[in-house]
């Protein structure tokens, strides 16, 4: 009796007809992520999660992803999770390729089925949707592992010290200042004015969307910082919004020079350097 | 005094993070611009915003913020709501006075808050927790 079973349920009705369910499966996801990938690729993916999946099948219809067997197709979702994840597609496109798997089947069970596989497709249903979550799973830990990798990166690239003259250099901040990245941002600037020798430093917040009371703080221990070391700083790229919030706030920035712009920034610190910056007049050729 | 605030379109965002705050600060900004505030006023409530989530975030232990569009008769403006189940404010008259703080910061944060929107309401209880709302309302 158990024999007749394992004859007639999903499992059998999906390795007898291989090609056909490829066909069905490839269809159904293709709806979904149209455009995406080309039909080949969808092809081959759908072509090894099926090779994949009846390998792990064994006797019977009861199967859980948990199972030994299914090692290899764990692993070879994990691995197609990783790439969609990488690629940009979103938590549904992933996760659409397995779900269409059912659809393909009703559709093979129609022509092929009977009452005994029709009653299997609920443990089949209920295989299918725990390689869907799995797959999920390992998207949203992909995901979140390149969002890490970006915010690393950001925290790397987004602090460059330039030297704009001798004895002067400047620090342009873009972006939120957190603690992390204030923390970052201080460390290089004061480096950088050990390194170079020099006494002024240029903060540019030009790039800096808002200035709350934590930017504010961040900002002034820097300058502190730097004042210990003999330098002195400048702020400069105020915005007038950005002058009227910190006015409304209350926050006071006491005897450190502010300017508008950079470029009165950089003049302020050559004046203050004793570097003339003088107009030529008469020759203009050359 | 409640006049039929209708609210248009609004985010909620949990605050568990530093991340969860700039993510409150981008969507009351986005609010801001939809809502079309003057630079200066989506400067300011973005500020406000950034203060109070943070304020959330670190004395209230994390919370929530709802950001909203909300209209009033001919007006327009955006409602920020932040609630946390931290430890309230025992002392609020001293919270808000400038330069007090029972942190590390500027003490300026609650106060200065207050100062860029046009309404405030803080309603807290010692041990339960504490709902700060804010209002900017377009000129």
């Amino acid at each position: 009796m158990a024999d007749a079973a394992v004859d007639k349920g999903w499992a059998t009705l999906l390795r007898r007809n291989g090609d056909e369910v490829v066909a069905r499966w490839s269809e159904a996801a293709a709806q979904s992520l149209e455009g995406r990938m080309t039909r080949a690729e969808l092809e081959r993916d759908v072509r090894e999660m099926y090779d994949a999946l009846v390998a792990g099948v064994g006797e019977g219809d009861r199967h859980t992803l948990a199972d030994a067997s299914f090692a290899e197709l764990r692993a070879l979702l994990a691995d197609v999770s990783h790439t969609r994840a990488r690629q940009g597609f979103s938590s549904t496109e992933t996760a659409v390729g397995v779900f269409a798997l059912k659809e393909a089947m009703l559709g093979v069970l129609e022509e092929h089925g009977d009452l005994a596989a029709y009653r299997s497709f609920a443990d089949f249903s209920r295989l299918i949707d725990e390689l869907g979550l799995y797959m999920l799973e390992v998207y949203a830990q992909a995901r979140e592992a390149v969002i890490g990798e970006q915010a690393d990166a950001l925290l790397e690239l987004s602090t460059p010290v330039v030297k704009l003259w001798d004895g002067i250099i400047s620090l342009p901040l873009v972006g939120t200042l957190d603690s992390a990245r204030t923390q970052v941002v201080m460390e290089k600037l004061l480096q950088a004015l050990v390194d170079t020798g020099s006494e002024h430093a240029i903060i540019d917040i030009t790039g800096v969307p808002a200035v709350d009371t934590q930017v504010a703080q961040h900002l002034l221990k820097t300058v502190q910082a730097a004042r210990l070391l003999g330098a002195e700083c400048i702020i400069s790229g105020i915005r007038p919004q950005i002058a009227q919030t910190v006015v409304a706030l209350g926050i006071e920035f006491g005897d450190i020079s502010t300017k508008a712009s950079l470029s009165e920034a950089l003049l302020a610190a050559l004046r203050k350097q004793g570097t003339d910056v003088v107009r030529r007049t008469g020759r203009r050729d050359r | 005094m409640p006049t039929p605030v209708v609210v248009e379109s609004g985010e909620i965002h949990e605050i568990h993070t530093d991340a969860d705050v700039v993510r409150v600060r981008q969507a009351a900004r986005t609010l801001a611009l939809s809502a079309k505030l003057s630079l200066v006023d989506q400067t300011k409530l973005v500020t406000a915003a950034s203060e109070l989530a943070r304020n959330t975030l670190v004395y209230g232990g994390g919370g929530r913020a709802t950001v909203e569009v909300v209209r009033l008769g001919p007006r327009r403006g955006v409602r920020a709501v932040f609630v946390d189940e931290g430890p309230g404010i025992p002392d609020l008259d001293l919270a808000l006075t400038d330069g007090w703080t029972s942190g590390s910061g500027m003490g300026l944060g609650l106060s200065g808050a207050r100062r860029l929107v046009d309404e405030f309401e803080v309603s807290t209880d010692v041990g339960t927790g504490t709902t700060v709302s804010v209002v900017k309302w377009t000129r």
